[in-house]
Formats: C-alpha cells, structure tokens, sequence
C-alpha cells in the first residue's frame, strides 16, 4: 500500500509538472559545473590534436544510470562532431554498444559530419570487470585522450581508470551513481556528477518542457519525503527523550505505528 | 512507425510490470513472468552480437597493423582457447565446471591468476591516491582525513591494539554519520531512477531509440 | 631538494614497493592477530544458527576471482556453518565467470563435510537475465531452473521436491562483488518478504548499513575484516584470518605515508 501510495504520489506530480511547463511556467535548474564542462573539455582535446575517451563503465542497457549516460554521450558526440574531433566508446556490454553506436551515428548526422562516423571505434572490449578496465587502460595509455568522460556505474575498477586518466593528463569528468565510487572519482576528477545529477543531465542538456517538468516533479517528491524524513525524526527524537527523561512512553506506540506503516507492503 | 512500435511496446510492457508488482494473480503475474522469461532468454543471446564486435575489431586491428596488434592474436587464441576447452569438458563431463575438465584448469591457472592480478593493483593504486589526495588543505578535507584514519584503523585487529574504544569510534562512524549521507544520496539516486524510469515508460526519454 | 619537499612528493615506486613488502612480509612470517567480531557478523552468523534443521538456502555466487581473497573464506565458512547445521543449500549466481570458482569451494568443504549432492545441496548454475531472474524465482523457480547444471531436471532430487519459490525459502545469503546484494533487497526481500544477508567486499560494506538499520538484510560480512570474524565464530580460522596481520600494516602504512605528506605538505607551504 505504502508503496503504491509513493508511486502513484510521483506519477502525479511529474505529470503535472509536465503540463505546467508545456503551458509555459519557467522551471528553474540549477547549474551542474560537470555538464557546462563538456564543451570546455571537447574544445581542449581538440586543441590538443587528441582523441577523447567515453566509457559506460559496467553498465547494461535495462539500467537507467546507462540510459542517463546515453544522453551525455549524445551531446558529447555532437560537439565531438562540430569540432570534427575522434570519439572512442570502449564497451563492456553488447546491448549498450548497439545503442551507443546508434547514439553517436545520429548525433554525428545531426550536425551533418556522418562522414566521421567510425563504427570501429565504439566496440566491444569485454563483459569482464578487470579485463575491460585493463583494456580501457591500454586504451588511455595509447591514444593519450585529451579529455575522459567517465559517466556510468562503476566498481572497484573506478580508480584504476581515473588514476590512468589522471597520469595522461586528460581532463576528466566523472559521473556516476554508485555512492561508494564517487569519493575515488572525486579525488582524481576534475569534475565529478554525483546521483542524481546524472539522471538530470537529459534535462539540462536538452531542456524540453517535458524533460523539466519531470525532473520538477522528482524535486517536489523530494521534498515531501523530506518533510517526512524531519517530522519522523522530531517524533522518534522526542519519543526518545520523553521516555528517558519522564517515563513518559506515550508518543513510543505513534511512533512505532508510523514506522510500522512504511516498513510494510 | 520505427519509432512509434518500440515506444508503444516499452509503455505496454512497463506499465504491465509496474501493475503486475501490485497485482501478481492471473492474468497479469502470469503474462509478467512470461515477459521475465523472455528477457533472460534474449540476455543469452546478446553475448553473441559481443562476440561478433570483438571477433571483428581484433581481425581489422590485425589487418591493419594497428598499434598493439600482436595482443589481438592473444586475445583470439584466448578466446578459440576458452570455447574448445569449454565444449569438450561439456562433451566429457556433461558440464564444463568439472574439476578435472579443460576448462576449469583453463579457469583456475589462467583466468583467476590473471583477474586477482588485475584486482591486486587496486592495492597500490589507493595506496599512491590516497597520499596524493587526503591533504589537509581545507577543513572538510583535514575532517575526512581524520575519518579516514579511524575508519582504516577501527576495522583492522591492529586499531584495538592502539586504543580499544577506537572499533567502537569507527562503528560509529559507519552507523551514524556515514550512514546518514549515504541513506540521503541513496535517496536521490533512487527516486531519480524512478523518475527517468517513468520518463522512459511514458516515452519522454527516448536516447535508448535509434 | 629539501626534506620536505620529498616528503610531499614521495615517487609512487618507493610507495608501491613499501606497499608490497608491508603486505607480504606478515604473510611470510605467518604472523597472528586477536579478531574482534562486530555486531553485523554476529547477526549473520545468528541467522543461520537459529535456523531449524532442513532448512533451505538459498546461496547466490555474484563475485569472482578479483573478490575471492574476500569472498572465499566467508562462503567456506557458510558452507561448513549449514551442512553443521544439517541445512540445504540450493546454490545458484548472476555471475558467470564466479561460479566455477565457487564451484572448487563446494566440491572442497561437502568433501570435508561429506555433504550429498541432492540431498543436502544442489547446483543450478548460471541463467543470465539477472533480476528477471531473481523476480521469476517468486512464483516458480523451475521457471528459470528446470535443470541443474549438469541438465539433469531438478525434480530428480529429494532437495527440490517441495521448493518451488520463495516461501520455501527460509534464507537467502548473497556473495557479491558488486550491487547484486542491493538488488537481492530491493527486488526480493522487500517484495517477496523472504530474509537475506549479504556477504560483500569492503568497498560495498558500507552502502548495506541502511538496510541493515532497517533490517531489510540480518546482517553484513564486509571485506576481509568480515571474513576473518565469520571464520572466528565458525572456528574455522582460515585464510581471513590469516591476512589480517596484513591489512593492518597496510593501513598502518598507508597512514604513515599520508602523514609524511601532510608534514612536507605543510611544511612547504610554510617556507613559502
């Protein structure tokens, strides 16, 4: 039930937010300093005469973070075609080559450069962990990319790829939803996208009303699970000090109730 | 229609799904377990288009003296290697994972070494970012490195040695304030999948399309 | 250059090699060290001892080669811990490539434990699908799993004959390497209602304590740490055990070197 309750709470709010912005309201959204980079670090790597290196990291293509990264490749591809730059896009997994390959060829089509299009240099690598950060290595370690974008889900392999980046002297902008891996990108990157800023990045880069309105209604949910999350610890703090203080167990059964609601379904 | 027919098919299955989880009897459980079946299915099959992508790079590479391209004939003779060794234990043994077969010498005295090597250099690596990164340069960054540092000495036998207090600092540390900022990423980053995977259903995110 | 200056730049060689000495030298000496048993341990290890006797697990194998020195001993001693406990392992994983590795633990401790295949436990190998996988398994596991892996149907042995999905399940025990641990709470235990604890490398320890406080997993083994208090409780000290003097003298090491490079760092800007 609790958990219909929040889906159907989501839905609503997206939806409408959606249509107050196909009706014209301004949705304001903040600036993410690791998106404005893009041009910046596509323009470097230009200048530089070098290539640039996208990796999904281990990601697979029924995982929205992969489909996150699609839109960012997107945009990379296009200025990477605008700037007649060469793009690599070592894959670990099959289904995302296919769509990458299909991301860039149209991105590259969009700006009328098809001709730069390389099937070649969006391949697969390998569907094992190390064995495609050793290859993205040797990749980064050949081609001395100017600028690395690391936007997908990452494991233990994380440091290993922004370390080599790193020693190349490729600026590099990371982006990731794996928590335990955005203090190892935040150390060796120059920029780093960290949650939820990656499922926004569709948004900001191409900011449609739709695309708006959606992540308005994500932040509005937002709240209200704040809301929550502070009327639940006034409860639970005040339960706890009641009861300490004056014996007082009175708020003990409301609280234990309220929890009760949202640990079952 | 090219478009039209997946998105059509991604909102129907999706929307299936997401009721299916609220409503698991008949029809609707029965059609979303067929669905999950499907999809396993098709999972297998996708190594084949990867197999097809790597086969083909590493010939052109070779073809074309690219830089690197003697690995290329290791990585073919890896993978020739690892598919016969595999079908003749499967012929013999009936299944590959047996001890005695081909390919499980090929797993435990090629495959395993080579990964845990790959895996052991994270050693190294963390141990040179770490000296690059924890600098006490800025407070949050001094307040890190002290975390850290009890962190790294609370979960070993050696922190109890220091201090005995020092396990129970660094619990408390993983329960308290680290569990705090993680619970709110996590929340970020959940309800941010479930608002691009509604996006993706309803066919506002459509990058996955060609 | 001034000694400071080197402190704040010690070359990467001179880091990795003390690295490498630091972590063999204990291993050589075969050196010991007391192991504390945290409560998240303890926990996991409860779960299964209160289990009844026949009861079934349900052990996932997620990880592979890159994580066994963690992951190995904690699944040896959840082996030796159920068949101790007379309980049923059904044996599965999402990991292709981990699963004949796991494979050489099984046939080593039911060997030691002398453990029946069929009877006391059950291989399924690997279907590739993931968490259409691990969703399927609710409403019948012979859905995904009509055949072990050897392609004998699972209703040939006495181990499956009433186990048809999650409610015959009494645990399921997740060895990951990765996020499979998350996905095993968020698609299984919080659907299905079934309970789990995760066993995972130390990098990804710390992304379970939500759910642990929540007590959507019973319980945490975490890295090498983990693994060497699981072996503890099951008296069974083995290799965990064995690295810990290790880990600790990297640690002590890696600190060392940090505060080396705090001093030059400071005292480099101090002279400037």
């Amino acid at each position: 039930m609790n958990v219909l309750v929040v889906t159907l709470l989501v839905s609503v709010l997206v939806v409408y937010y959606i249509r107050r912005a196909h009706a014209g309201d301004k949705l304001f959204v903040r600036k993410i300093a690791g998106l404005d980079a893009i041009d910046d670090a596509v323009g470097r790597s230009t200048e530089m005469g070098r290539p640039i290196l996208y990796s999904f990291g281990l990601g697979y293509l029924n995982e929205v973070w992969t489909i996150a990264s699609l839109s960012i490749l997107h945009r990379v591809a296009q200025k990477c075609a605008e700037y007649s730059t060469r793009l690599l896009v070592p894959q670990y997994d099959p289904l995302v080559m296919s769509a990458a390959q299909e991301t860039v060829k149209q991105a590259y089509s969009e700006k009328g450069r098809p001709d730069l299009y390389d099937e070649r240099d969006i391949a697969f690598l390998t569907a094992d962990q190390f064995g495609y950060a050793a290859g993205v290595d040797g990749m980064v370690l050949r081609e001395k990319p100017g600028a690395v974008f690391w936007q997908g889900y990452f494991y233990a392999e994380s440091l290993i790829l922004a370390e080599t980046g790193h020693s190349v002297g490729a600026i590099q902008i990371a982006g990731t939803t794996s928590v335990e891996q955005v203090p190892f990108f935040v150390v060796a990157c120059d920029y780093t996208l960290i949650g939820e800023e990656m499922y926004a990045a569709s948004c900001y880069l191409r900011p449609e009303p739709q695309m708006l309105g959606s992540l308005k209604g994500e932040d509005f949910t937002k709240a209200i699970i704040l809301v929550f999350l502070i009327f639940g610890t006034f409860l639970g703090t005040l339960d706890v000090l009641l009861q300490h203080l004056f014996n007082v167990d009175s708020l003990h059964v409301l609280f234990l109730n309220i929890v009760q609601w949202f640990n079952t379904f | 229609m090219k478009r039209e027919i997946p998105i059509i098919i991604t909102f129907l299955t999706g929307v299936l799904c997401v009721v299916a989880f609220f409503v698991p009897h008949p029809p609707l459980g029965g059609l979303q377990q067929r669905f999950l079946i499907w999809y396993a299915i098709l999972a297998g099959f996708t190594m084949i288009l990867g197999l097809d992508s790597l086969v083909k790079y590493n010939v052109k590479k070779i073809r074309q003296r690219k830089q690197g391209w003697q690995y290329s004939y290791v990585l073919l003779f890896g993978l020739v290697l690892v598919l016969v060794t595999g079908f003749q234990s499967w012929f013999k043994y009936d299944t590959p994972f047996e001890l005695r077969s081909a390919f499980m010498y090929t797993y435990i005295h090629m495959i395993v070494p080579l990964q845990a090597t790959m895996f052991a250099l994270l050693a190294f690596f963390i141990s040179s970012a770490a000296y690059r990164a924890f600098r006490a340069r800025t407070f949050e960054a001094t307040l890190l490195l002290v975390a850290a540092a009890i962190v790294m000495l609370g979960r070993v036998p050696v922190g109890k040695m220091i201090w005995d207090q020092l396990p129970v600092f660094s619990d408390w540390l993983l329960n308290i304030p680290q569990l705090a900022a993680k619970r709110g990423i996590q929340i970020g980053v959940y309800l941010g999948g479930v608002v691009m995977s509604l996006r993706i259903i309803l066919g506002i995110e459509r990058t996955y399309l060609t | 250059m001034r000694l400071f200056d080197r402190l704040a730049n010690i070359d990467r060689r001179i880091i990795y090699l003390a690295v490498g000495l630091v972590v063999a030298i204990p291993i050589v000496l075969k050196l010991k060290m007391p192991i504390r048993i945290s409560s998240e341990v303890r926990s996991a290890y409860e779960t299964i001892e209160n289990l009844p006797e026949g009861s079934v697990v349900l052990a996932s194998i997620d990880y592979d080669a890159t994580s066994a020195p963690e992951l190995t001993p904690m699944f040896r001693s959840f082996l030796r811990q159920c068949f101790r406990k007379k309980l049923k392992v059904i044996y599965t994983g999402h990991l292709a490539i981990g699963l004949p590795l796991a494979q050489f633990d099984l046939d080593l401790i039911t060997q030691e434990c002398n453990a029946v295949y069929g009877e006391d436990y059950i291989n399924l190998g690997y279907r590739p699908g993931y968490t259409a996988v691990m969703i399927g398994i609710g409403r019948e596991i012979r859905d995904f799993f009509a055949v072990d892996y050897k392609g004998v149907p699972v209703d040939n042995f006495p181990i499956m004959k009433d186990v048809h999905n999650y409610s015959d399940i009494a645990l399921i025990v997740d060895f990951a390497h990765g996020q499979t641990a998350e996905y095993w709470i968020q698609y299984v235990v919080s659907r299905f209602g079934v309970r789990m604890f995760a066993c995972v490398t130390g990098v990804m320890a710390p992304s379970l304590y939500p759910y642990l406080q929540s007590g959507q997993t019973t319980g945490i083994i975490g890295g090498l740490q983990g693994a060497a208090e699981y072996e503890t409780l099951v008296g069974h000290p083995d290799t965990a055990a064995f690295g810990m003097p290790a880990q600790s003298m990297a640690h002590l090491l890696i600190l060392a070197f940090i505060v080396f490079g705090n001093i030059g760092y400071f005292l480099s800007r101090r002279k400037k």
